[in-house]
């Protein structure tokens, strides 16, 4: 910019050069830097701060000092003493195959219903958007309570894993859907009249030519729904409880995330829990660079 | 086929019915007994003498939430603009994936390293027992700022480049251009991004209640503990029972009334920004 300063010719000296403008400017964009530190840095701290505590909970050194896998950490059944992660572990496998089998079906299904039957603009569609956007918003404690009074209570579920499910289900909806519908809007239209041209009717265009197309949207939604069920707690506790053992689906079983609010609950084990905050990071690094990658390789294609 | 898409689309409809209906028709039963006006503006919280004030809580939730934005949202919006118009590509792309994995730890992780990590600090730098408002304001904070980054960078480049274009036109630099012209126009998307930020965190449950020492009474300082309305209703849910129970799930009624009114807020902005 100082070049084009220079060759400004002498007699507008007012408006281009105004270094207290500049000053202010530079100085904005230094607190810019400043503030992309320290969201960077708060991340690397919280990573480093769990791996470098937790890490070496897996690990216990006998007599002689050499190091030993902790596979107690992982014992089939859980009890004071080894504060085994495994039930929790499966729990959370179960719980996240289950809350999927409601959400995937119901979501991919209403988004192929926005973004191909629909009328767009329609009141009905109206309806259905706000309606998802609210679901959205709702904070996980709502959904306890609805979890709790409907399911458990009054559907008599129980505490149960089904009953979790089906609460993290809800909550997971409206990401699956909405994550559809965009995935299939983005579909190039080119596609459809070509596949209309061959004389496919609506239906086989829709799911054998757009959708396979539209997959790594989906996709890169439901590993990050993974991630939200794996990582959520305060829905969980009313509804799947906080059961030690290996939870069939009538069963109160703990999630992973749930286990480390209830080792952190009961004040002791902190070893353990640091060990529990390890598995659950990498499970949710690991959602989250697979549902990146493929949603860059979605883009790529795009 | 197309009447079992609509159905599946209409779950949503339906769930919100359902949720909206269960909330309220245990809820409400409470106000019967207890009046509305004595439980949003009663000072005291002693379930066991049957007094039901929760003002404490809203009070600590606006509290909380008012920390968080104060911390999140400058930092928040600045990192926006940085990786939105200062940062090179490069950096984008190591940001971009940093920001959604920010948005992706759990909750309960959040909480756990408040509680080892900003809690003693906290203790030993500043003093009390570092369970406090204090420390639920940061941690609050880091957790909204990924709302606040994603959705005001989509903001701030949605505005034309024309805008930035005519602004160095006038001979205005890079910096002054984006600062003076950019973020402006980009104004009202950055808002309904901080006030996403506000309904994630006055929903936020298990983080604080992990670190904010969780007292029902009035809030005496920065450093002194908090109890929020999410944590009222964790906190106590598990063993409460008839009026007590029925008294925390009308606490949900009005934390529920509280983010409807937040996110209606949202849509009203983003509605605005679609019109103009």
């Amino acid at each position: 910019m100082s070049e084009t300063g220079a060759t400004t010719p002498a007699v507008d000296i007012t408006v281009p050069t105004r270094p207290s403008m500049h000053l202010g400017s530079r100085f904005l964009k230094a607190l810019c830097w400043a503030a992309g530190f320290v969201t960077i840095g708060v991340l690397l701290l919280i990573i480093a701060y769990i791996l470098v505590n937790g890490l070496p909970e897996f690990f216990s050194r006998d007599e002689q000092g050499t190091l030993h896998f902790k596979a107690s950490l992982f014992a089939l059944k859980y009890n004071s003493r080894n504060l085994s992660m495994l039930p929790a572990i499966l729990n959370t496998l179960t719980m996240t195959a289950l809350s999927l089998l409601i959400s995937v079906p119901l979501g991919v299904g209403g988004g192929i219903y926005l973004a191909e039957y629909a009328k767009p603009g329609s009141k009905l569609v109206k309806i259905i958007r706000v309606t998802a956007e609210t679901l959205a918003g709702i904070p996980s404690i709502i959904y306890a309570l609805f979890g709790m009074l409907v399911f458990v209570v009054t559907l008599k579920m129980g505490i149960s894993m089904l009953s979790g499910a089906l609460t993290l289900g809800t909550m997971t909806l409206p990401l699956i859907l909405r994550q559809t519908e965009e995935s299939l809007l983005s579909v190039p239209m080119s596609y459809r009249e070509g596949s209309y041209g061959l004389g496919a009717g609506k239906l086989r265009t829709t799911v054998r030519i757009v959708l396979p197309v539209a997959m790594p949207g989906i996709l890169a939604a439901v590993l990050l729904s993974i991630g939200r069920i794996s990582g959520e707690t305060a829905a969980l506790i009313f509804t799947s409880g906080t059961g030690t053992g290996i939870a069939g689906i009538n069963d109160s079983g703990r999630t992973l995330a749930v286990h480390l609010f209830k080792l952190q609950e009961e004040g002791r084990a902190v070893g353990a829990s640091f060990a529990v905050a390890v598995v659950l990071l990498i499970i949710v690094v690991l959602m989250n660079a697979l549902s990146s990658f493929i949603a860059k390789r979605l883009t790529k294609k795009g | 086929m197309r009447g079992l898409f609509l159905a599946s689309a209409c779950v949503c409809i339906f769930a919100v019915g359902v949720i909206c209906y269960f909330l309220f028709a245990n809820g409400l039963p409470f106000f019967a007994k207890y009046s509305a006006w004595d439980f949003i503006t009663g000072t005291e919280w002693a379930p066991l003498r049957g007094i039901y004030g929760i003002l404490p809580m809203i009070v600590g939730s606006f509290l909380v939430t008012f920390g968080a934005l104060l911390l999140g949202a400058p930092i928040g919006v600045l990192t926006a603009i940085l990786m939105a118009r200062f940062a090179s590509s490069r950096v984008v792309r190591v940001m971009k994936p940093a920001v959604a994995l920010l948005a992706g730890i759990p909750s309960v992780v959040y909480g756990f390293f408040g509680l080892k990590l900003l809690v003693p600090f906290t203790r030993n730098m500043l003093g009390g027992n570092g369970l406090s408002m204090f420390v639920a304001s940061i941690l609050l904070a880091i957790m909204i700022l990924p709302t606040i980054i994603q959705t005001s960078e989509a903001a701030i480049n949605a505005v034309p480049n024309s805008y930035y274009e005519g602004s160095l036109a006038m001979g205005a630099t890079h910096e002054s251009s984006v600062f003076r012209a950019i973020v402006p126009a980009a104004k009202s998307g950055i808002v309904s991004g901080i006030v996403l930020g506000i309904g994630r965190a006055i929903g936020e449950t298990t983080a604080i209640l992990m670190v904010a020492g969780n007292q029902a009474r009035m809030p005496t300082g920065i450093l002194a503990g908090v109890r929020t309305l999410t944590v009222n209703v964790l906190l106590e849910m598990g063993y409460a029972a008839d009026v007590h129970r029925e008294s925390l799930i009308a606490t949900g009624v009005v934390l529920f009334i509280i983010v409807m009114a937040i996110n209606f807020i949202f849509s009203f902005i983003n509605r605005r920004r679609v019109v103009q």
